[in-house]
């Protein structure tokens, strides 16, 4: 039978602000347990929560960037329950109006491109951390995290495969540390994901029961996660078993998921508003002056890149999928190195060196001064694209080299005195006659390895181009 | 020492007739000597207040003295005092050293008063005859045998007794006017909003307010002048320009129109406080104001709505107390739900898990939509009655409690009984408005308070009117006998 996959994401961004959502204290990271933990944070008997502003502006920009509904309205809510690392045993978040609502964030599925729907995003505070097994037999809390401003951004139920689900993670991950509302770092958990999956037979338009996945903080646990999840509910549907709606956790060694807690033990969380905090109100001049604050977003950019620098969809989607990687490719284009070069290069040869040694591009060994001088090099036709390999290759290990030097000392510089070049076209063609008969007898076959005996005896430094067409020029004689 | 008005101690300490130091002593002996009976102090600490009150003659010698400057207060134990226990009346923070000082604390600090000590209340401010607190009930100076009300006893006992010159209070319900009106004295519930509610321990968060409690009503506008403005801290507390409540006492109140609900003077009213209640009117003719008949329709549902809305913000204000970080931890435990269970069945007194009880019932799903949300329909229908009055007149009076001081243990058994004490205050509440309770006689020995209550911000109006009315009778004067 086939299914059909259905997933929505709730992602819980911690918003880059000095202090907490409703305190003054800190928000730093790895800071000693508690040390940043003020009576707000501690819950303690008597204080009161007080908006972050910053925080505020951040939800703003993002509701900007996603092209939302900004509240005018949007109220806080108390979210009861007890545990240990949840101090006032209740969490201030939104509820029924939250500050951002309906939006979208458009993907790219190949050459498709396809719109996920926001069906809101919300305030909220995060909660401490429980730590086992520190303090002989005991458990201890660190209320550093406690009151971090979280901003909950939740689509809806749009995404259709692991694969979606990843590109959509991505390219939130790259918006909200692009418009500079968070700092992406997922492995201390600015960025965490739970993924809402469910299957249904293909066509079908019921949803079927959703299990959601807990606090995913990779793309490839991500991938992992959905994938095991979806083949756990089809077997589980096909061998005739029903799907319980369920929280599940994710367990990276193992690759599976396992049930946290089914629907009846899920908490009645009695939601009501806060009543110590009023309204938060936000108007047309507080978002106008936010609008001014907005960076060209990666859409945008996108679009220009491709109309103005002539880059295909894919290249265009490539650079702009961080900031770090439009800031090296725009100082590519400062250099004025060609475009549509530098975007192979750095989608290239580039990335496979950085994905592969896990190096980001903003600590790049090559500076975007010596790959736009490799790539100006390309372009004047001193060197080929393979010897401009040669060259990257040893920038790589060699680090702060000169690249004009690199190509002098390996000689890769082409030879491109027309003369040089036509004495050993002349050379090969009197050496090869066989090859020339074939030729002129209708194998066209024969050209090519005509070119490759002359890029052979001139040990590679003849541009190929150049090559062709003389010999082309020739031949015709 | 005693029965002087807040001005003329500020006069004396002036005028060096006696010192800080003294008068803080005379008021300490008075707790040390009185406290056994009436119970109206959980924590007295003559070390710290007597600093205070050196301080404050330091202050005095130095010229620096403002008007409430070297004069004892008594603080309801729900403030939370840096290096003072505070322990809002509840087992649960018995051993709860606050580490930071409330906002009201910090302006009376500011002041130079001096703290004389944290006063008994109702566990966490829920009760209406103060026999809920894990301290013990306090007693009615009036009467020992009777409870003074609550959940505010502690101060009202520590000005009725004479043991303090003023105290503070807090009013969720009516729990600065209900015990004014049992122990007489006279007691302001400010507008929600005007004084700041940090560190002051939440019990229902959109009701609870601070205010003064004192002798006379220019006692409580003195208070009232260091207790109000705008805090940050707050974020419900209201940004408007600070307001002076003791320049206005003395305005002629002559064409003052005095509206009179006539739902305040049905069923369960007392006919012995209903005639001194109408002879304060009378009064009020005499000095040229005018009676108006007005109509509070939806006062009859003022109770029902306060005991879904106030219990329903407080099984969420009192989650945090589960023994995890301060306060009462149950002694043995196997796990954490178990360390939760236990700590807080031992912790919390019975009224409070009524309350918690109740709250989380009307907060859950399915019950949300026809509780709380309803009882937040009845708090718009009730705010509007008193705006509909206030076309017609300018303040409304009535009683403050439906009777004077019953017996204590009369009501305790009885939930529903003692709710109703609060009959008369709980609208005010709700709409947010200030409200007042004024001695105006006495039955059977013991005191009516007549309550005036006044549109949003008309504080300063209420303080006049009820001045004009304490400089033609004398009944604020009166004080308990045997407590000398």
């Amino acid at each position: 039978m086939d299914w059909d996959i259905v997933i929505g994401i709730e992602t819980h961004v911690q918003l880059r602000t000095n202090t907490k959502q409703f305190s003054g204290a800190s928000t730093k990271y790895g800071s000693e347990p508690n040390s940043q933990a003020c009576l707000v944070s501690m819950a303690y008997p008597g204080v009161l929560p007080v908006l972050n502003k910053e925080s505020v502006n951040n939800a703003i920009r993002f509701g900007l960037a996603i092209d939302a509904e900004i509240a005018s309205r949007s109220i806080f809510a108390r979210k009861n329950y007890f545990y240990p690392d949840l101090p006032k045993g209740y969490q201030i978040s939104q509820f029924e109006l939250p500050i951002v609502g309906r939006g979208k964030l458009s993907i790219d599925i190949g050459s498709d491109s396809k719109d996920i729907r926001i069906l809101r995003a919300h305030l909220e505070e995060d909660a401490g951390k429980s730590t086992h097994g520190i303090i002989d037999g005991k458990s201890g809390i660190d209320l550093n995290r406690a009151g971090t401003p979280l901003l909950e951004i939740v689509t809806e139920p749009d995404l259709s495969s692991a694969e979606e689900a990843v590109t959509y993670a991505k390219k939130l991950h790259n918006l909200v540390q692009w418009i500079g509302i968070c700092d992406g770092n997922m492995q201390e958990g600015s960025f965490r994901c739970d993924v809402n999956v469910s299957v249904k037979k293909k066509g079908t338009s019921e949803l079927g029961t959703r299990r959601e996945i807990k606090n995913l903080n990779s793309f490839r646990f991500i991938k992992q996660a959905v994938d095991y999840e979806v083949n756990w509910q089809i077997e589980r549907l096909e061998d005739g078993g029903k799907i319980e709606q369920a929280t599940i956790l994710f367990n990276p060694e193992s690759g599976e998921t396992k049930s946290m807690r089914s629907k009846e033990e899920a908490n009645d969380y009695r939601y009501f508003p806060d009543p110590d905090l009023l309204p938060l109100i936000i108007t047309d001049k507080d978002i106008e002056e936010i609008k001014k604050t907005m960076p060209e977003l990666p859409e945008e950019m996108k679009t220009r890149f491709e109309k103005d620098l002539g880059l295909s969809a894919y290249d265009a989607e490539g650079i702009t999928s961080s900031r770090d990687v439009t800031k090296y490719f725009l100082k590519l284009i400062d250099l004025e190195a060609n475009a549509k070069l530098s975007a192979n290069w750095v989608l290239g040869n580039l990335f496979s060196q950085l994905n592969d040694k896990e190096i980001d591009i903003s600590d790049s060994p090559i500076l975007p001064e010596q790959l736009s001088t490799l790539i100006n090099r390309i372009e004047d036709g001193t060197i080929s694209n393979n010897a401009a390999k040669k060259v990257f290759e040893i920038l790589w290990k060699d680090t702060g080299k000169e690249v004009n030097l690199i190509i002098d000392e390996l000689g890769l510089k082409q030879i491109s005195d027309v003369n040089e070049v036509d004495g050993i076209v002349d050379e090969v063609l009197k050496n090869n006659s066989a090859m020339v008969e074939e030729f002129k007898s209708g194998k066209d076959k024969a050209f090519n390895a005509l070119v490759g005996q002359v890029m052979k005896a001139s040990k590679g430094k003849a541009n190929p181009a150049q090559v062709s067409s003389i010999l082309k020029e020739k031949l015709s004689k | 020492m005693l029965n002087l008005s807040l001005k003329e101690i500020s006069q004396a300490l002036e005028e060096k007739k006696f010192t800080s130091v003294e008068l803080t002593k005379f008021f300490l002996n008075r707790v040390k000597k009185h406290n056994p009976s009436l119970n109206a102090f959980i924590t007295v600490d003559e070390g710290k207040s007597l600093a205070m009150a050196e301080n404050a003659d330091q202050l005095i010698q130095s010229g620096k003295k403002s008007i409430l400057t070297g004069i004892p207060i008594a603080q309801k134990d729900i403030f939370c005092a840096d290096g003072w226990k505070t322990t809002c009346g509840s087992k649960m923070l018995d051993n709860f050293i606050s580490p930071y000082d409330s906002t009201v604390i910090h302006k009376f600090n500011n002041a130079g008063a001096v703290n004389l000590g944290k006063t008994n209340m109702d566990e966490f401010a829920m009760g209406s005859s103060n026999e809920t607190s894990y301290f013990g009930p306090v007693k009615n100076p009036w009467n020992l045998n009777c409870v003074p009300g609550g959940s505010s006893g502690g101060s009202a006992v520590a000005v009725a007794a004479r043991l303090a010159p003023a105290a503070t209070g807090t009013d969720t319900g009516g729990s600065i006017r209900q015990p004014a009106s049992l122990c007489g004295f006279t007691g302001l519930k400010p507008t929600y909003g005007l004084v700041s509610r940090y560190g002051m321990i939440a019990f229902a968060s959109s009701l609870d307010q601070a205010g003064p409690m004192a002798i006379s009503a220019e006692d409580c506008a003195l208070m009232l002048d260091v207790m109000t403005g705008h805090d940050e801290k707050d974020s419900t507390s209201l940004n408007r320009k600070k307001e002076n409540y003791s320049n206005s006492l003395d305005k002629e109140i002559k064409g003052l129109r005095i509206g009179i609900p006539k739902e305040f003077f049905e069923d369960g009213l007392d006919s012995d406080v209903q005639k001194l209640i109408e002879a304060a009117l009378k009064q009020y003719e005499k000095l040229g104001a005018k009676i108006v008949d007005i109509s509070l329709p939806n006062n009859y549902l003022a109770i029902p709505a306060y005991y879904v809305i106030a219990p329903a913000e407080a099984s969420s204000n009192l989650s945090r107390y589960d023994g995890v970080r301060y306060g009462y931890r149950t002694k043995e435990y196997d796990d954490l739900m178990d360390m939760y269970f236990k700590t807080r069945q031992e912790g919390f007194g019975d009224e409070v898990k009524r309350r918690i009880l109740i709250g989380t019932y009307v907060l859950s799903a399915g019950y949300f939509d026809a509780y709380y949300l309803k009882a937040q329909k009845i708090r718009r229908l009730i705010s509007n009655d008193f705006k509909v009055a206030y076309e017609k007149c300018d303040v409304i009076m009535g009683p403050s409690a439906p009777s004077v001081a019953f017996k204590s243990g009369e009501k305790q058994e009885d939930p529903l009984a003692m709710y109703l004490q609060d009959i008369f205050t709980i609208s005010t509440n709700l709409a947010g408005l200030p409200a007042m309770s004024i001695p105006a006689g006495f039955v059977n020995n013991l005191p009516v308070g007549l309550q005036l209550i006044g549109n949003h911000f008309e504080e300063s109006k209420i303080l006049n009117v009820a001045h004009i009315y304490q400089q033609n009778t004398d009944w604020h004067l009166h004080s308990p006998k045997g407590i000398d």
